[in-house]
């Protein structure tokens, strides 16, 4: 019940500071942003068959291609009138790399060759080789570039926040009282009760990891971008990173648990030792999948509430699409701020069990 | 689209993960969570020090007042006792002053009257000298003139015999 109570009080301190900032110099920085935000998701919704009336739209296509991996940043529009930032595709095939931009592929409708290799795009934006070589993917597509988004964000957010810090040394101002409150609420109310008295060493791996998948998730939420932490190659390596830290500092105790689970018959060892192998990787099984699931789910259902105007004005007509429409869009707005909470919570939980994970194997048992 | 693409980690995509992710933490490491870290851990044990210091300031304070009123109370005994001690020094200078002015008056006094006594007498003595002379020298002159004539000095010297003989 505790950390529910510091999630209250985290959540509320962001809150405050979101308000105060909104009633003074952002307010009209937070209105514009709602407003693109409509736009932007009415634009990129927009059925590009509305000849075809008499069949109903199938939203499916759209929201995959929402929250899949892309090799090139799509704004707005489809097809030929479609706005799409090109990014470089990295290619590693039998040997050698290839380097050039996604506008090459024209969507999809012309090959590019280098040398005697010919690389095309399939129907899921996937590259693939004509002549049947397996080329390896290393290209900097849409999350990747996000990423990179994100490292240029927090590297400003936090390495100025650092240089503040270190010149001040009254109370903190500006950047550095939003920031520093966030730090400490980490170090102090995630990362020291879990992990214990040596939980310094951890101390910059957590804090990355917790503000890596908050800036990530914050801004998977921005109109036109990535579904970053909703992607599960990301958050798999996250998680891997956490079973590697874990294991790694396990200690003794921690190992016999595992190998000599104390209290157990042996006769039941066969099964014990299995199940607590298993165990090992379930947990951060479960941390990759519960950060994946919960932030796709949350893009799947605002792109879902958004595609039901489109789906009623398939069926219904325009009249249709007005009824439902406003109903649409205050539910897409309650869901818009439901994900900013998940945002946070699902950045604390991944740290919060990483942290817990690690204090489980670093505990000195007398 | 195909659903199961949804679960299928892309190899591209973790490598730049891995990538992304090592460069923040090595980065956020040395130029984020250390400075901002260490001043707040710094700043909190300057607040610590600092009300602490006031703590101990404060308490030197009272000390200081409670010493200022020690010593208060014992300079005003002191200046009681001094006072007292004034008062007693006086009283006793004037006592000892009254006893020995009566002393000297009396020793005056005293002087005087023998003073007087002994010029009485003196006096007295002198008178009687100067009577005892007065009455040779009336005497005299008596005799001389009675003893002028010549049967007088007869007479008087047959007298005188007559009362040698006698004795």
């Amino acid at each position: 019940m505790l950390s529910a109570l510091n999630i209250y009080l985290f959540l509320r301190h962001i809150l405050a500071y979101i308000l105060k900032m909104s009633n003074t110099r952002l307010k009209p920085l937070f209105t514009l942003l709602f407003l693109i935000g409509i736009i932007f998701h009415l634009k990129a919704e927009s059925p590009s068959t509305s000849n075809n009336s008499d069949e109903l739209y199938n939203p499916v296509p759209a929201i995959m291609h929402h929250i899949s991996d892309s090799h090139e940043w799509h704004l707005w529009g489809e097809g030929e009138g479609s706005v799409s930032i090109p990014l470089p595709v990295i290619l590693y095939t039998a040997g050698s790399l290839d380097i050039f931009m996604s506008s090459a592929f024209h969507h999809g409708k012309s090959n590019v060759k280098i040398e005697d290799r010919e690389y095309s795009l399939d129907s899921h934006g996937h590259v693939f080789e004509t002549s049947g070589l397996h080329p390896i993917d290393f290209s900097i597509t849409k999350n990747v570039a996000s990423m990179f988004l994100a490292l240029i964000v927090m590297l400003l957010l936090f390495v100025l926040t650092g240089l503040k810090s270190k010149r001040n040394f009254g109370a903190p101002t500006g950047l550095a009282s939003f920031i520093e409150p966030l730090v400490l609420f980490v170090r102090d109310d995630i990362i020291k009760p879990n992990i214990g008295s040596n939980y310094k060493k951890y101390l910059p791996y957590l804090l990355t990891l917790f503000f890596f998948i908050l800036i990530n998730n914050l801004l998977g939420l921005l109109p036109g971008a990535a579904n970053v932490t909703g992607n599960i190659a990301i958050t798999l390596v996250l998680s891997f990173i956490t079973l590697i830290v874990t294991n790694i500092s396990g200690n003794k105790s921690y190992w016999s648990h595992i190998f000599k689970p104390p209290g157990v018959p042996l006769a039941l060892m066969p099964i014990m030792i299995p199940i607590e192998i298993v165990g090992i990787f379930t947990k951060p099984f479960a941390l990759m999948i519960r950060l994946f699931a919960n932030i796709s789910a949350g893009h799947i259902i605002i792109l879902s509430l958004i595609s039901l105007i489109f789906m009623a004005q398939s069926g219904l007509g325009n009249a249709g699409a007005f009824g439902v429409a406003p109903v649409s869009v205050l539910f897409v707005l309650f869901m818009y701020l439901i994900e900013v909470l998940v945002a946070f919570l699902q950045a604390y939980i991944f740290t919060l069990l990483t942290s817990l994970f690690i204090g489980l194997a670093t505990v000195e048992h007398h | 689209m195909d659903p199961m693409s949804l679960v299928t980690p892309a190899i591209g995509l973790m490598f730049w993960t891995c990538i992304i992710f090592t460069l923040l933490i090595v980065l956020l490491r040395k130029f984020a969570w250390k400075p901002i870290l260490t001043a707040v851990d710094d700043r909190n044990e300057q607040i610590n020090s600092a009300l602490k210091a006031a703590d101990k300031a404060r308490l030197e304070i009272e000390n200081l007042n409670n010493d200022n009123e020690r010593i208060l109370l014992e300079a005003k005994s002191e200046r009681d006792q001094l006072l007292k001690e004034a008062r007693d020094i006086k009283d006793n200078i004037i006592n000892e002053a009254k006893e020995k002015a009566s002393n000297e008056a009396e020793n005056i006094l005293n002087a005087a009257k023998s003073q007087i006594e002994n010029e009485k007498m003196k006096a007295i003595t002198e008178l009687k000298n100067s009577v005892a002379v007065l009455s040779i020298d009336i005497a005299e002159k008596v005799l001389k003139n009675e003893l002028k004539e010549k049967s007088n000095q007869e007479d008087f010297i047959n007298s005188i015999l007559k009362n040698s003989e006698l004795n």
